[in-house]
């Protein structure tokens, strides 16, 4: 079949057809790479692109397995004697805001917050003669910044050295992931994950859902312990005869105070239209008196705030995680000099769920380094790390601050297939096979300009 | 004499069968014609097109005319694509109640819904895509320019590549 010769056209010479095999061999020869693999940030990639998590993930077991294990606790020990004394409703509610929870968590770490891929070597180019060029900027090299207005208000628009553009309004640098995240939040270790414009709702749905679901698990301790003790019993020998309870009764404490607290700052935060990077650093900070009149992005009616951010509507991820990369090409979006291809062997490595979940168990338990955790310091209780690189940790996180702390669970370890429909939709979210193919020719001619020769290039496969 | 493809076709059948792959062949060939031109041509100078902020962080590009492009295209013409693609995006970002709904509906579904259905976003997204094919094909390309896909630079830039004006001499 191989070896068909028509007497008057040769298919290799277009090859399009399925039956040249032969001229796209050095292609067939190594598997096509996916974008993914030549990522420039620090990130994991897990299911061939479709997952996306921060390097330094190190406590996200520690938080499913913290919410599996206080859940677990309460269905096993709590739930038989209250559904037998009280209402069949309690487990079921327990299990909705459960699974509500997890589903948050996991969307939220697994999400592409909204980083901005680097700029190409053109554009920074480009870029790099605009500013030599302008009056307006700063004409020393560093700081780089650039004025513009936004509702007749000035804001500074800071030139990223790291991927080589001037950064959008709301974006910031993340420093553990080295990427520019649109509207950055902040980075949470908890999550394993920046929290950025596009998981933010996510975020807030997982903080608030959980708040939720730790002050019913409280509430349902504390009513089975008090039923117990009505019965004539005291309040040791109820504590004997249950003793799971204590422990969720611990756990669910400590989480209360902070996991309320930090949604209600968010819940402040997403009103007045603000990121935690925002109000940490003060950008807009109240200089006119009440009115949050400094932000230029707020909209003047908070219904209007909480829409815009929790049900606006969905942005794509702007990384093109599973696309191919030409064969001939390197690193799609390149840093100024470099456009080979370097080594990523992690993430390659990485391309096994089990492999890097283990990897991440792994880490978790031998790092003790949370030099991405929350520092206090702040008046509110906003546990979580800006972008200051190299951020001191707190002395030690204690219990009571952070988003959440639940302990490590084993369901981690192999994520992949009951999220796999939910990711492989991701994915097509994420990376729209449609844009690529609705304009493959930039794509072909760029690819063939980064060789240099025009001609003979059969097409490369798109998909 | 058999075609070693159709042994066991009769001689007009051959003959039909290859014929359409002839002029299937021939076709595609045309259509990828522009493309091939573009290979072969040389780029002369890539201008950036850069976002537009005074309006927030909405995605919108600036209208202003780059002045590399003076000789090869009309500047009305121009504007017009620059606007009709912020319109898009406008679209596509827009606050409405159908965003609203998607979004409830989302989170309702512990977000599962998107698992069969794609957003508007993507939706508005699909459109501009073709759009931009659609301006390629029809004013740019024939003066030697190329508009990608903002998507595909991170909705940063509108980028247009200028190609040296040699085989687009008619």
């Amino acid at each position: 079949m191989k070896n068909c010769e028509y007497q008057q056209i040769d298919p290799r010479a277009l090859s399009v057809s399925p039956l040249s095999a032969q001229n796209p061999a050095e292609t067939k020869a190594q598997r096509p790479r996916r974008k993914w693999e030549a990522f420039p940030g620090k990130n994991r990639f897990f299911c061939d692109g479709r997952l996306i998590l921060a390097r330094q993930n190190g406590v996200l077991p520690l938080t499913l397995g913290l919410i599996v294990v206080t859940s677990g606790l309460f269905f096993a020990f709590d739930c038989p004697f209250l559904v037998e004394h009280l209402t069949v409703c309690i487990p079921v509610i327990g299990g909705l805001l459960f699974l509500f929870v997890v589903a948050s968590l996991l969307r939220t770490s697994f999400t592409d917050p909204g980083i901005l891929p680097r700029a190409t070597a053109e554009e920074a180019a480009d870029i790099e003669r605009q500013i030599d060029t302008s009056g307006s900027s700063t004409y020393r090299p560093p700081p780089r910044t650039k004025e513009i207005l936004i509702n007749q208000q000035v804001v500074k628009l800071k030139y990223c050295f790291t991927c080589k553009m001037f950064r959008p309004p709301r974006t910031s640098h993340c420093s553990l992931c080295d990427n520019c995240v649109e509207r950055f939040d902040h980075h949470c270790p908890w999550v394993g994950n920046c929290v950025g414009k596009r998981n933010y709702r996510y975020f807030y749905s997982f903080i608030i859902s959980l708040s939720f679901l730790t002050s019913f698990i409280f509430g349902c301790v504390v009513t089975h312990i008090t039923l117990r003790t009505q019965a004539g019993k005291s309040i040791v020998l109820a504590i004997q005869e249950s003793p799971a309870s204590v422990v969720e009764l611990v756990i669910c404490f400590f989480s209360i105070w902070s996991i309320l607290g930090l949604s209600g700052f968010h819940t402040y935060l997403v009103a007045s239209n603000l990121t935690t990077n925002e109000d940490i650093k003060g950008s807009w900070s109240s200089k006119r008196g009440a009115e949050e009149s400094g932000n230029p992005y707020s909209y003047s009616n908070i219904l209007t705030n909480c829409c815009v951010t929790l049900c606006g509507p969905m942005p794509p991820s702007l990384i093109d995680r599973r696309g191919f990369l030409a064969p001939d090409e390197g690193i799609p979006v390149a840093s100024a000099s470099e456009i080979e291809l370097p080594p990523f062997t992690p993430k390659s490595e990485a391309n096994m769920c089990t492999q890097s979940t283990k990897d991440v168990l792994e880490r978790m338990l031998r790092s003790s380094d949370f030099h991405g955790l929350c520092p206090s310091g702040t008046p509110k209780t906003s546990p979580l790390v800006p972008e200051v690189p190299g951020a001191p940790p707190a002395a030690k996180p204690p219990v009571s601050s952070g988003c959440s702390r639940q302990l490590a669970h084993g369901a981690v370890v192999d994520p992949c297939p009951p999220f796999s429909k939910s990711i492989r939709r991701d994915s097509l979210h994420s990376i729209n096979p449609a844009f690529r193919l609705a304009s493959p020719s930039p794509t072909l001619s760029r690819s063939v300009l980064v060789v240099g020769d025009g001609p003979d290039v059969g097409f490369p496969p798109q998909h | 004499m058999s075609d070693p493809l159709f042994p066991d076709g009769t001689c007009t059948q051959q003959h039909a069968v290859k014929n359409r792959y002839q002029t299937e062949i021939f076709n595609m060939a045309e259509t990828h014609s522009l493309q091939d031109m573009r290979q072969q041509a040389a780029v002369a100078a890539k201008v950036f097109v850069q976002r537009d902020y005074t309006s927030g962080t909405m995605c919108q590009f600036q209208t202003k005319f780059p002045s590399e492009l003076e000789t090869k295209i009309d500047k009305q013409q121009f504007e017009e694509t620059i606007r009709t693609l912020n319109n898009l995006y406008a679209e596509a970002e827009k606050l409405g109640s159908q965003s609203f709904i998607e979004g409830c509906l989302a989170c309702l579904t512990a977000y599962t819904v998107f698992l069969c259905m794609e957003t508007h976003y993507e939706k508005v997204l699909k459109k501009i895509a073709k759009y931009i094919q659609e301006q390629n094909d029809k004013i740019y390309a024939p003066r030697g320019l190329l508009l990608t896909d903002p998507i595909e630079r991170g909705l940063r830039v509108i980028e247009i590549t200028i190609y040296e004006d040699r085989s687009f001499t008619r």
